[in-house]
């Protein structure tokens, strides 16, 4: 890579994990008093390394991304990123109308501490790795649904951070949005080096993206089972071996939503 | 572009090489041109002569038909001359101002005045506003008495502010902040209130906590609210003024337009007394329409929230 602002894959080497999580639990105060929303998560997520967190709705991925992202606190266990704040990425695109899309990368490179002379040409640089390069001056609302994502990817890379926490970042795009952006996300994640934690509830895409796929159960949220994913990149969504797997996965997975459904 | 840069020697942790990543490039990148390209969303700006001819004609006919029937009354002889003087006698009460030099004298004394305890008023009312929409007690404890105050009629405060501070320019400063710091503040609170919580979370992770938080997000994201907070503090400056200028007269307070309705009732001068509330109204929606409305429009329009019909 000769971009002098991306941490070099060297150093990233260095650290044996992207994030590690020991123990993990947390509970929220319910109605009927403490409720568990995750119980003993213990994950790794090794430095470049692609993950995605699978599960039906109140599994508590998205709980376990805030955690991660340093937004909530765990109730029990420990959460560390040596590599610094993650940067995380929602199902909105989340950038502020107020600002251009080049200006929104901006922001996130001014509150990294990046120079003012230095902002500009990253910005553009980044919008370029998006694919994006004429949107600088482009209001958000002059964007469409994929674009949006493309520039909100664009300002969550700017924080330089080794990890990327993915909160089902595609759910609200159209299906032939979706899969354009996931062979963009492969292209980005292996230009970058970053190391990726992508929560969905979607199999195939899981399956599509993932080097690793974790699965969890739901209420309380515990690790069900996990695959290596061998597929050799570029997969497409409809390849056999992606939807033999993600045959695989759905059983697994419905049968974890059965087990809610006998008591 | 750049997937050939990726180099199969990188290991992955479970020990598979990455291969050389999707498509051909340039597939991928055509096809992504094609998709932008067909949602991007088309801005289109409304032609001078539709604006002409929706926004700006109608008030004017209307202000038209105002005269008309104001001219109609007068020639019926409905009520007395002295009672309803003829729009030509508004006119040249007028006029004979603008001849003397005066007119644009008392004018300017109100509008300045108004302007400089607008701006008085801003300064107070926004540390104040962030302070009770951002600190949970300051909110608890004055947050009801500032939406109480509101609903005062500035007015009131005319007695007290004379006692207080005597008939000077500060009387009529205390008594416009009184009226729109309220106003001012309470804006600011319900824009902060309706910042979207995902603005905050996005903000927190980029790293946009504490001061810097409200300076890069709160503050911008209140921005609409803000405005319109600013707005209806204007209107409130410029009435408060009018009922500090009417109630309280003295010579060393210059002549502004309440001073001026106020010596029309004591003359009995009719157009005079006319001609004071139309150009205390004019300055109201000139100093809206100058300043505020194009302001809101602006932020609303860069952020996409006008809505074309």
């Amino acid at each position: 890579m000769a971009t002098p602002t991306l941490t070099k894959a060297e150093d990233r080497t260095t650290v044996e994990h992207a994030a590690r999580l020991a123990h993990v639990s947390k509970s929220f105060a319910g109605p009927t008093g403490q409720q568990l929303v995750l119980d003993d998560i213990t994950l790794d997520v090794a430095p470049g390394e692609f993950v995605t967190l699978l599960g039906a709705s109140g599994c508590g991925k998205s709980t376990l991304l805030n955690l991660v992202a340093g937004l909530d606190r765990p109730s029990k266990g420990s959460i560390e990123t040596p590599g610094g704040r993650p940067a995380l990425m929602f199902q909105e695109h989340a950038l502020f109308p107020w600002l251009t899309a080049g200006k929104n990368i901006e922001l996130a490179l001014r509150l990294r501490g990046v120079p003012k002379s230095e902002r500009r040409t990253e910005a553009e640089r980044l919008l370029e790795l998006v694919r994006l390069g004429g949107a600088y001056g482009k209001r958000v609302h002059e964007l469409s649904g994929g674009m949006r994502q493309r520039v909100a990817m664009a300002r969550a890379l700017a924080q330089d951070s080794q990890l990327l926490l993915m909160d089902e970042p595609f759910a609200a795009l159209d299906a032939i949005t979706r899969d354009v952006l996931h062979d963009e996300l492969t292209r980005i994640w292996a230009e970058t080096n970053a190391s990726v934690l992508f929560v969905t509830h979607n199999v195939r895409e899981a399956v599509r993206l993932a080097q690793r796929v974790v699965l969890l159960s739901s209420r309380p949220g515990r690790i069900a089972r996990e695959w290596t994913v061998g597929i050799e990149q570029p997969r497409r969504i409809e390849d056999t071996a992606v939807a033999e797997l993600s045959v695989e996965i759905t059983e697994e997975l419905r049968g974890e939503i059965r087990r809610h459904g006998q008591h | 572009m750049a997937s050939t840069d990726i180099t199969s020697d990188r290991k992955r942790p479970d020990g598979t090489a990455a291969g050389p990543v999707g498509r051909k490039p340039d597939d991928l990148a055509g096809l992504e041109a094609g998709l932008d390209a067909l949602e991007a969303v088309q801005i289109r700006r409304t032609p001078v002569r539709e604006v002409l001819l929706r926004k700006v004609l109608p008030p004017f006919v209307a202000v038209a038909l105002v005269l008309v029937v104001w001219e109609l009354l007068v020639r019926a002889q409905v009520t007395e001359a002295y009672k309803l003087p003829p729009p030509s006698a508004v006119w040249d009460s007028a006029r004979e101002m603008w001849l003397a030099g005066t007119l644009l004298d008392v004018v300017w004394t109100s509008v300045s005045r108004g302007l400089l305890g607008f701006l008085l008023a801003v300064a107070i009312g926004t540390p104040l506003g962030l302070l009770v929409a951002r600190v949970k007690l300051v909110r608890a404890a004055i947050g009801p008495i500032l939406s109480g105050l509101q609903s005062l009629p500035s007015v009131a405060w005319v007695a007290p502010a004379v006692i207080w501070l005597g008939l000077n320019d500060q009387m009529m400063f205390a008594v416009i902040l009184l009226g729109a710091v309220p106003s001012i503040a309470n804006g600011l609170v319900s824009g902060v209130d309706q910042v979207p919580p995902l603005f905050l979370r996005a903000g927190r992770t980029l790293g946009a906590t504490g001061l810097r938080g409200t300076w890069h997000i709160v503050l911008p994201a209140a921005l609409p609210g803000y405005l319109a907070g600013l707005k209806q503090g204007w209107a409130f400056s410029w009435r408060s003024l009018m009922a500090a200028e009417i109630i309280a007269s003295s010579p060393e307070l210059g002549l502004g337009l309440g001073q001026l309705l106020e010596n029309g009732r004591s003359n009995f001068d009719m157009p005079g007394i006319f001609l004071s509330i139309l150009l205390i109204l004019f300055v109201g929606i000139a100093i809206d329409l100058l300043i505020f409305s194009p302001l809101e429009r602006w932020v609303l329009r860069s952020r996409g929230l006008l809505v074309k019909n």
